[in-house]
């Protein structure tokens, strides 16, 4: 008895005990975490000593944490409005990381092909004007499929999102009446529908409810084999997104990204493009006490420009283009 | 006296005495159903990677809980050092010195405390731990559970404290012992058993808690060195699992949480049943 | 020789010898009574100093709003309106709810365990059923999530939609996840309660109240209900307000069930919010000083409504342990 309870106690000592490890604290987007959870994996294999936890509690969270200073750095889909950056005690900088795409996707009994979504389409529903399947919205952009009559359940975010910002700025450029009602914001007042929590909990809602319509990342709706819609852009085409059309999308900012690398690609012109493209962001403050975090962070971030693109792919995120990732490159030698 | 009446009151008897038993076979029919269900989903999933690995990645099936395991163990121990001898003494006092009104304060607070929503806890440790040092860390996920540990161990102490006959204080005092020393060394040893089992339950309570921690240790993808770092629990993990459309996440889920209830039946079937056997009443 | 005499006396400190030794052992009683008051009186500032931290971090939206934060439906992060109403119709709605569910449950599982069952068969089941209040909240969200909303969804729903489908309560669309599923995940837990404390003070009603209603002719279910149950009725009461505590302050469970949409609904099929999921699902993200300080006031105002409801428990409780007879 008093054996173990010495075994016990020593165990116990040595789960105590500091680790001579740099520990990263990070929390942000569900977006683009397939991707960063990879990265954080295969950069800690690499370098043993530096391990980065990323906790995705959506990108509000990322934001409101980096802003209380709880966190080392936060991820998001939305870039911090001025309002926002004003309330950091350190001025951040933002880093895109990734470019991915949010599909609308959907379980409707019966229905195995894909389906065409007009952005009225999308938006009506998420309005809650269009509450059937079988909605003349809908139908028209599917001729041939039979839509059963069924009422459409619609899944949002829970929480404070950069997916949902993502997909409301796209809603919002098409129809004013969402922009008011809704709003472009991660926040949303959303006037129908269930909550998920994180991209990860709209998809697990969608799988398991019949009628539903969701909107989450590309990843997420590929993992879980559950069809996704094509969406038509401002072209007038309906695409289905995949690594060409967000690349499509993307390929603008090449010349006109701004010096502080916030921008909206949603709509973006173009034949091929997929409208509901975006870039994520890394919110990295420019200062940091500790010389062995900042150290590891502008070791990352070197890291994430160069080996880390060439994960991107493989999960079906786009790389950034080159002009973008010399000019982040610069971006770096800012972090004090 | 009419005969239909006479049926009709029979009748009902049968009835509802009859739907009493229904009743309780129900109820405890959810149990064996909680039981069942946690056995097959997460018996099926228990495998040796789900104990000794860390979690991977968003999306990739594989990996386990083991941090989350040792989290949870840490997070207790954390709750027992810093709640179990602030309950004890408190328990103590109200059994052996207390003053009247003192007393009637004190445990009115201990009740109010122990009936305040888990999730309030977590924002009082979030306000008093996380915030002043800007970080969540294992320390604080202690806190909230040690608070929540307090309340139930005092009355625990003080029930098994009072049942004690003076007898025995009497006893020791006449042998010319101190009023501390009776009860450090004859009171207290002769409640300990009652007083460690208490003090178990308490600790089982709060190992299924998630609201507390969920501001407070959040959650980590690693190991958790030291106290100052976020660190992984089983119900976070349960939760976060849950809430997921992977079918590995969920998967685990069942197991982590057939982990977690095998653990917390043990220790209240064990305590339990050396309470009863003492003959002392809990509610 | 003088035999050695042990009184003790409140005298001046002596310096040396066996008197020296008594003071310093009755000091000894001193410091340990200091010590444990100490303890006691920590428990005491952990409490107040909750409550206050609550207080403070609520003042933003307290000075803001007043008494409007309850009955204001708009909870907008964006535009810092913040009103409760819904928060607090869920959390209304779904421990009421629950409560009906489990008390005629509760109450008379009690009765078959304290008035029919032989005693060792009841003290086993009790065992049991104390078990089940052992059972952590987030496995009973893991059962709601994979047992209970599917059931709802494929069942117990469509049952009720087409027995009681025009009710208002019964309207709307059913997802499985909302007001109803909640209620009945939060049943569960809290029926536990009710039976074990029920069954306690069934237990305590004097032997001759059930004998003189016998004895008057009346059946054992006229004996049990006119005159057992009544007599503990402040304990039952007591065990009530216990389990409206639990269910009014419960999370995890219900924020996996609930749907998580700030609305108010006739529908029990409707999907709601709670006020401990709205902020357990809210918090991480609070950026602003208001939306922020929201949270806290909803969090202090369950605090204070527990509190109350705890407080009403305890003295019913104590008030039928004296009734009956039992040292508290």
């Amino acid at each position: 008895m008093k054996k173990t309870l010495l075994a016990l106690a020593l165990l116990l000592g040595l789960a105590y005990t500091a680790g001579a490890q740099t520990m990263l604290n990070a929390a942000g987007a569900t977006f683009p975490a397939p991707i960063y959870q990879k990265w954080f994996e295969a950069y800690h294999a690499a370098h043993s000593n530096v391990q980065v936890n990323y906790q995705a509690l959506g990108s509000g969270a990322g934001i409101a944490q980096l802003t209380a200073g709880t966190v080392d750095f936060g991820a998001s889909d939305m870039p911090m409005t001025d309002d926002m950056l004003g309330k950091t005690k350190v001025k951040t900088l933002h880093f895109p990381t990734v470019i991915g795409a949010v599909v609308p996707t959907y379980n409707v009994p019966g229905v195995t092909s894909d389906l065409n979504f007009t952005q009225k389409a999308l938006a009506g529903i998420y309005l809650g004007t269009i509450t059937k399947w079988n909605d003349p919205e809908i139908a028209k952009a599917n001729p041939g499929v039979k839509l059963p009559a069924d009422d459409i359940v619609v899944i949002h975010r829970a929480e404070s999102s950069g997916t949902s910002f993502i997909f409301t700025d796209f809603l919002s450029t098409g129809s004013p009446d969402c922009k008011s009602k809704v709003g472009a914001a991660a926040a949303q007042n959303w006037p129908v529908g269930l909550g998920g929590k994180g991209n990860d909990g709209v998809m697990g809602l969608v799988k398991q409810t019949p009628d539903a319509i969701g909107y989450v990342e590309l990843i997420y709706a590929l993992s879980q084999k559950i069809p996704y819609g094509a969406v038509q852009n401002a072209s007038g085409k309906f695409v289905k997104a995949d690594l060409a059309g967000v690349t499509a999308a993307a390929a603008g900012t090449a010349k006109t990204m701004p010096d502080d690398f916030r921008v909206s690609i949603t709509n973006a012109p173009g034949a091929t493009a997929y409208p509901i493209s975006s870039f994520t962001w890394l919110l990295i403050p420019v200062q940091y006490q500790d010389s062995a975090k900042r150290d590891a962070i502008k070791a990352f971030l070197t890291w994430m420009l160069g080996d880390g693109q060439g994960y991107n792919e493989g999960l079906f995120y786009a790389k950034l283009p080159d002009a973008v990732v010399t000019k982040e490159k610069k971006q770096i030698s800012m972090i004090q | 006296m009419s005969n239909l009446r006479m049926i009709w009151r029979k009748g009902l008897n049968g009835l509802m005495l009859t739907l009493t038993g229904v009743a309780a076979l129900a109820v405890v029919s959810v149990l064996f159903a909680v039981l069942g269900y946690l056995i097959w989903n997460g018996g099926k999933s228990l495998d040796l990677a789900f104990f000794t690995q860390l979690p991977k990645g968003e999306g990739e099936t594989g990996g386990g809980v083991a941090n989350a395991i040792v989290g949870s163990l840490k997070l207790l121990s954390l709750a027992a050092v810093i709640g179990l001898p602030i309950g004890l003494l408190a328990g103590v006092y109200l059994a052996e010195f207390g003053g009247k009104t003192f007393s009637f304060v004190t445990r009115y607070t201990t009740d109010l405390l122990n009936g305040a929503p888990s999730i309030v806890i977590g924002l009082f440790a979030y306000s008093v731990a996380v915030i002043p040092v800007r970080h969540f860390s294992a320390l604080a996920g202690g806190l909230a559970l040690a608070v929540m540990v307090i309340p139930i161990t005092v009355r625990s102490t003080e029930e098994f404290l009072r049942a004690i006959p003076n007898s025995l204080r009497e006893g020791a005092m006449a042998l010319g012992a101190s009023k501390w020393k009776t009860i450090a060394t004859v009171v207290i040893p002769a409640a300990s058993g009652g007083i460690i089992t208490g003090m178990l339950l308490a600790l089982a309570r709060v190992a299924g808690e998630t609201a507390p921690l969920l501001f407070t240790a959040l959650n980590n993808q690693y190991w958790s060195p030291g106290l100052s770092q976020p660190i992984a629990s089983l119900p976070v993990v349960i939760y976060n699992y849950a809430s997921g459309p992977y079918d590995d996440w969920h998967r685990q889920a069942w197991a982590a949480g057939l982990v977690l209830l095998s653990l917390v039946l043990l220790a209240n079937i064990g305590c339990r049943l050396v309470i009863n056997r003492r003959g002392v009443r809990s509610v | 020789m003088a035999t050695a005499t042990t009184t003790i006396e409140r005298a001046a400190p002596p310096e040396s010898g066996p008197r020296a030794l008594l003071y310093r052992l009755r000091h000894g009683d001193e410091v340990a009574h200091l010590v444990t008051l100490i303890f006691a009186a920590l428990i005491l500032l952990i409490t107040s100093m909750m409550i206050y931290e609550l207080w403070v971090a609520s003042h933003a939206t307290r000075t803001a709003f007043g008494f409007n934060f309850f009955w204001t439906s708009e909870w907008d992060p964006v535009f810092e309106h913040f009103g409760a109403a819904p928060f607090i119709y869920g959390t209304l709605v779904t421990s009421i709810l629950s409560l009906a569910i489990a008390l005629p449950l509760g109450l008379a599982a009690a009765i078959f365990l304290a008035e029919l069952a032989p005693r060792k068969f009841s003290d086993t089941i009790a065992f049991l059923i104390d078990l089940l209040a052992a059972v952590p909240s987030v496995i009973y969200g893991l059962l709601g999530i994979f047992v209970v909303v599917p059931l709802m969804r494929s069942t117990i729903g469509p049952a009720l939609k087409s027995s009681l489908g025009f009710l208002p309560i019964f309207k709307g669309p059913n997802y499985g996840l909302g007001f109803l599923t909640a209620s009945i995940v939060l049943a569960i837990m809290i029926v536990p309660y009710i039976i074990s404390v029920s069954r306690e003070v069934l237990l305590t009603v004097p032997r001759d109240q059930r004998e003189a209603a016998l004895g008057l002719g009346a059946t054992r279910w006229e004996a049990t209900w006119k005159v057992v149950v009544p007599w503990a009725r402040t304990g039952i009461m007591g065990s009530v307000f216990l389990a409206l505590a639990r269910a009014l302050g419960e999370t995890m469970a219900v924020t996996m069930v609930i749907g998580n949409t700030p609305r108010i609904s006739s529908s029990l099929f409707s999907s709601g919010y709670t006020i401990a999921a709205a902020i357990a699902n809210e918090f991480a993200e609070a950026t602003g000083d208001m939306h922020r300080s929201a949270l806290m006031e909803l969090g202090l105002v369950l605090f204070l409504i527990t509190f109350i409801l705890n407080g009403m428990a305890r003295l019913l409780i104590i008030a039928t342990d004296r009734g009956g007879g039992r040292p508290s």
